[in-house]
């Protein structure tokens, strides 16, 4: 499985979810410039955090206008795995990619913090590594990671099995406790928590490492189908 | 805003306008007559005030600082650079400096944290290294007041958003709150960085004909001869002084950084030298990369990239604007770094040169607006020798320690648990981002924070300290003991310990009272280094903390970087496992005088300091870093402020774990800040190793349990807490005081 982690101006996750793929998963994976124009020859992308372009504006409002999004857009669309963590989250409810929206935390503040989370769907290509409700341990790093969307979108997400991560204890105000979804089709995944930041036991959780498997396993099967 | 119509140098010298800028009678004398040899003009009087601030030249601080032991076998660089430098072996180093923004962060706190961040970070990357951890070590006011709240909201959200933006860890600092820093609160940054040996930069402009580059964010009006206002002192119409504050954004320093980095590690052929625009900023960083390079230097403002228009030669070189580099790269290779730069969106354009002999000129619209010796500027600064006075406070203390009377143990160490300075600090650092990087092994809240050095085996333990209060009682010892309990947490997370940095927060100079507190101390400070071996690499001095003539606690600032040499040493503070052996490793005293206990009952702190002893401390330290490299030690904490009860305490809230312990000690001696010791849980296979290393310096006072059950039987009175109980007072009495 090759992987692209996308790189906008003011990513700060970028080689850490390399790092993670590489070092940890061993999975080969790259950075790409923002500015690339195609993702040919890559099995999965994923936008990392941090404050792409500042977050002026918004967080991930203008990163859904940098050139690799066209990309993106075309990539998703063909079905392939699309993720978004954090920052990359909110691009991809910005580039309209995912439902909903991220707006700041109810307390108003950054929050660092260890989540508890529950897998509610463990049958997506993202979460198929995890028992089912299993409840897994994942570092969020946030300011603006309060999920939102209107009651129609909510029952939609939950007719169609969407929410793949919601929080144990509500960290930031997210509707419904989610933490992380998925589009209709299942193939692009947004989630605020960190899954690169936990697949290490000398870092204090190695209950990321789920999502990543999850990924792999999926590329592996649709190689061999 | 500073007036626009300039004086002539006539006109300057019989107003004496000067002295708004911090220069003296008698500086602008020497200036005229013997460094020029003639009244010096609006620009060039302007040049000299921001070079010959406190800020930049030490003027006052210089004597002082001689006397710190700066050597070592693992010095690299020492203090004279942008940061200072220590081997780690394996062909690596680590770059670290601290340094203060306390005048800027009282007057715009968000602003004046984030900017302190940003400048300390530009520190470390103009020196080739990459940024990998940020500390903050921070005094405010007690938190009662709505002014002292805002300033804490506001300075910590300044750190998060500068830092958690920019995409280096904060993990970890100090948090003190006393009265003295109502007015002038501290706000002191560290920052952390790696690098290969061959990557070492200078900030230097050597070759004539050479390029100077100007690169990063454009030059506006903010933050006009920032570094004499933050040589000043404060006075309450200080209101006024806003405009002397820089504005900070982390994105910009993201890009700025990378591009920087990107020419350090990719275009080291071409690259002379490079430094941060900081503390008086084109000036400053101009000149000292010419005058250490014996070289002189010529500008060009009118290509300066400016943010304004109308920018006058004084305001263009004077501005503190955030996010600026300057670069000095070989003659016809500036087309290879304008394109780095290119690709970031970043302004980089040649401004200067490098020049034959030993003049600074600046040119502004076709003329020469100033011409003065390089050196002059940059190491000419007059060095003041102040007269010290042993001050009143200390010649009329009790000989006799404070004895507390305790009518009840348990209720006393829960109001403990609750002052702010011994609460936990978790809802402040919270808010930043710890983590990114993926480095970080032992987040705040420990002894230190530990960063692991990815795909080796080695692991860096950074910590800040000082207790202004035992300077407050006894400058010299205070001195050392700042050093002692940084050392002392390096060691309990497992490492050994490199270097300081430090940032000597002192109140007026020219007092012979105050200077006494600056130079004694500084001779503990030394003392102490040289016994641990941990030289100063780094530092900044930041004097006049005084408000309306009050100084704060005398109070240097101590960020020490340790080394942990196998990961497999790291230890932390929290107990690991019910039936762990508890030991409390080194004597305790009855020592009350500047305890947290002192202040919460009296209100006051007074008295002579207890005694320390620097060489029980070393031993006791080598004895514990013995311990964990043998592999004997589950846990490690330092006893500090709030004495054993508060440490055991602590140690029992990471992992929710009881203890049942039992002391001869009355239970008042839980109380005592005797230094140089720990408390350190041991499993009981290596108990037998343990108590044959530590023998006789180690006591054994019980057991973990997993019972929600703190107990300490003592001579009288047990303390009997449940453990969550406890843990709930000290999470969220800060927290709940901020509100």
């Amino acid at each position: 499985m090759r992987v692209a982690v996308p790189v906008f101006p003011g990513s700060n996750c970028d080689h850490d979810m390399v790092n993670a793929l590489v070092d940890v998963l061993k999975v080969d994976a790259v950075l790409i410039p923002a500015t690339e124009t195609a993702l040919t020859g890559f099995d999965a992308v994923i936008l990392p955090g941090g404050f792409s372009y500042g977050d002026y504006l918004r967080s991930g409002a203008i990163a859904r206008f940098a050139p690799i999004m066209q990309a993106v857009q075309a990539f998703a669309a063909a079905g392939k795995p699309v993720m978004g963590i954090c920052n990359g989250f909110q691009v991809l409810t910005e580039a309209g990619l995912l439902p909903g929206a991220l707006q700041a935390n109810r307390s108003s503040k950054f929050i660092c913090q260890t989540s508890e989370l529950i897998v509610t769907n463990n049958q997506t290509r993202f979460s198929r590594a995890y028992a089912p409700q299993a409840h897994i341990q994942l570092p969020i790093a946030h300011g603006e990671g309060n999920y939102y969307c209107d009651d129609a979108t909510l029952a939609e997400l939950r007719a169609n099995h969407q929410i793949v991560f919601e929080y144990a204890d509500n960290p930031n105000g997210s509707t419904a406790n989610i933490a992380g979804i998925t589009n209709k089709a299942g193939n692009v995944l947004g989630m605020m928590p960190h899954p690169e930041r936990a697949v290490e036991t000398i870092l204090g959780s190695t209950d990321g490492l789920g999502i990543f498997q999850s990924l792999i396993a999926h590329a592996q099967e649709v190689s061999h189908a | 805003m500073l007036k626009q119509t300039e004086l002539t140098p006539s006109e300057l010298r019989d107003s004496k306008a000067y002295r708004d800028w911090g220069l003296t009678d008698e500086e602008f004398q020497m200036i005229s007559e013997k460094v020029l040899g003639r009244l010096p003009n609006y620009t060039e009087a302007g040049l000299f005030s921001g070079m010959w601030s406190e800020h930049c030249s030490y003027k006052n601080s210089k004597p002082v600082l001689k006397k710190f032991w700066t050597q070592g076998e693992q010095v690299l660089e020492g203090p004279g650079e942008g940061a200072g430098i220590i081997d780690i072996g394996d062909g690596q180093a680590v770059v670290f400096k601290a340094e203060s923004h306390n005048h800027p962060s009282a007057v715009e706190p968000y602003e004046g944290a984030a900017t302190g961040v940003g400048g300390i970070i530009r520190d470390i990357f103009s020196m080739g290294a990459r940024p990998i951890a940020l500390l903050d070590s921070l005094r405010f006011g007690e938190p009662d007041d709505a002014h002292t709240k805002y300033l804490i909201s506001q300075v910590v959200a300044g750190i998060g958003g500068y830092g958690n933006c920019i995409g280096i860890p904060t993990i970890g600092g100090d948090t003190v709150f006393d009265a003295c820093y109502q007015k002038n609160p501290l706000v002191n940054a560290m920052c952390v960085g790696i690098l290969n040996q061959a990557d070492i930069q200078k900030g230097q402009a050597t070759g004539v004909g050479n390029s100077v580059i100007y690169v990063g964010a454009k030059t506006g009006r903010d933050g006009i001869n920032g570094a004499s206002f933050a040589s000043a002192e404060f006075n309450d119409a200080k209101d006024t002084q806003r405009s002397a504050v820089q504005v900070g954004d982390p994105f910009m320093e993201k890009l700025l950084m990378e591009a920087c980095l990107e020419v350090i590690h990719d275009h080291r052929d071409v690259l002379i030298g490079i430094q941060d625009m900081g503390a008086a900023g084109l000036v400053s960083s101009s000149a000292e990369m010419a005058s250490k390079a014996g070289s002189g230097l010529e500008l060009n403002l009118d290509l300066v990239p400016q943010r304004e228009t109308g920018m006058t030669p004084f305001e263009l070189m004077l501005s503190e604007s955030q996010e600026r580099m300057l670069l000095c790269v070989k003659a016809g290779a500036e087309a290879e770094i304008y394109q780095v730069f290119e690709k970031y969106g970043l302004d980089a354009v040649t401004i200067g040169k490098v020049t034959a002999g030993h003049q600074y000129q600046l040119f502004h619209h076709g003329k020469l607006v100033a011409d003065v010796p390089v050196d002059a500027l940059a190491t000419k600064a007059p060095v003041y020798y102040r007269e010290k006075k042993r001050p009143s406070r200390l010649n009329h203390q009790s000989h006799h320690q404070f004895m507390p009377r305790i009518v009840d143990a348990t209720g006393t160490f829960k109001q403990l648990l609750q002052q702010p300075t011994i609460a936990s600090k978790r809802s402040l650092y919270e808010t930043y981002d710890s983590q990114v990087q993926t480095n970080t092994v032992v987040k705040p809240g420990s002894d230190a924070g530990v960063i692991r050095i990815r795909h080796t085996d080695k692991a860096l333990a950074v910590t800040t300290d000082v207790n202004g209060r035992y300077l407050y009682l006894n400058p010299r010892v205070g001195g050392e003991i700042a050093v002692a309990e940084a050392a002392r947490n390096i060691v309990a997370s497992g490492g050994q310990p490199l270097g300081i940095t430090d940032c000597l927060n002192y109140g007026n100079p020219e007092k012979p009272e105050q200077f006494y507190d600056l130079d004694e101390s500084a001779m503990g400070i030394a003392r102490a280094c040289q016994l641990f071996n941990t030289p100063v690499i780094s530092g900044n001095v930041s004097l006049n903390n005084e408000s309306n003539g009050e100084a704060i606690y005398p109070t240097p600032m101590i960020g020490m970087v340790g080394l942990i040499k196998h990961q497999k040493d790291i230890t932390t503070q929290d107990f690991k496992h019910a039936g762990d052996a508890v030991y409390v490793l080194g004597e305790t005293g009855s020592d009350f005088n500047g305890t947290e206990l002192q202040k919460m009952l009296t209100g006051e702190i007074a008295g002579e300091l207890f005694e320390f002893d620097l060489v029980t401390e070393n031993q006791n330290q080598r004895l514990l870093l013995r311990a964990i490299q043998k592999g004997l030690v589950a846990s490690a904490h330092d006893v500090s402020e709030g004495g054993l009860i508060v440490t055991i305490a602590e140690s029992c809230f990471g992992n929710g774990f009881g203890v049942n312990l039992k002391s001869t000690l009355p239970s008042v001696d839980f109380f005592s800040e005797t230094q140089s010791r720990f408390v350190v849980s041991v499993t009981p296979e290596h108990q037998a190793a343990f108590e044959q290393l530590m023998e006789p310096y180690a006591t054994y006072l019980g057991q973990t349990t997993a019972d929600d059950r703190l107990l300490v039987t003592t001579a009288d009175q047990p303390f009997d807490v449940p453990v969550s109980f406890a843990k709930q007072l000290w999470e969220g009495a800060l927290a709940c005081r901020l509100k």
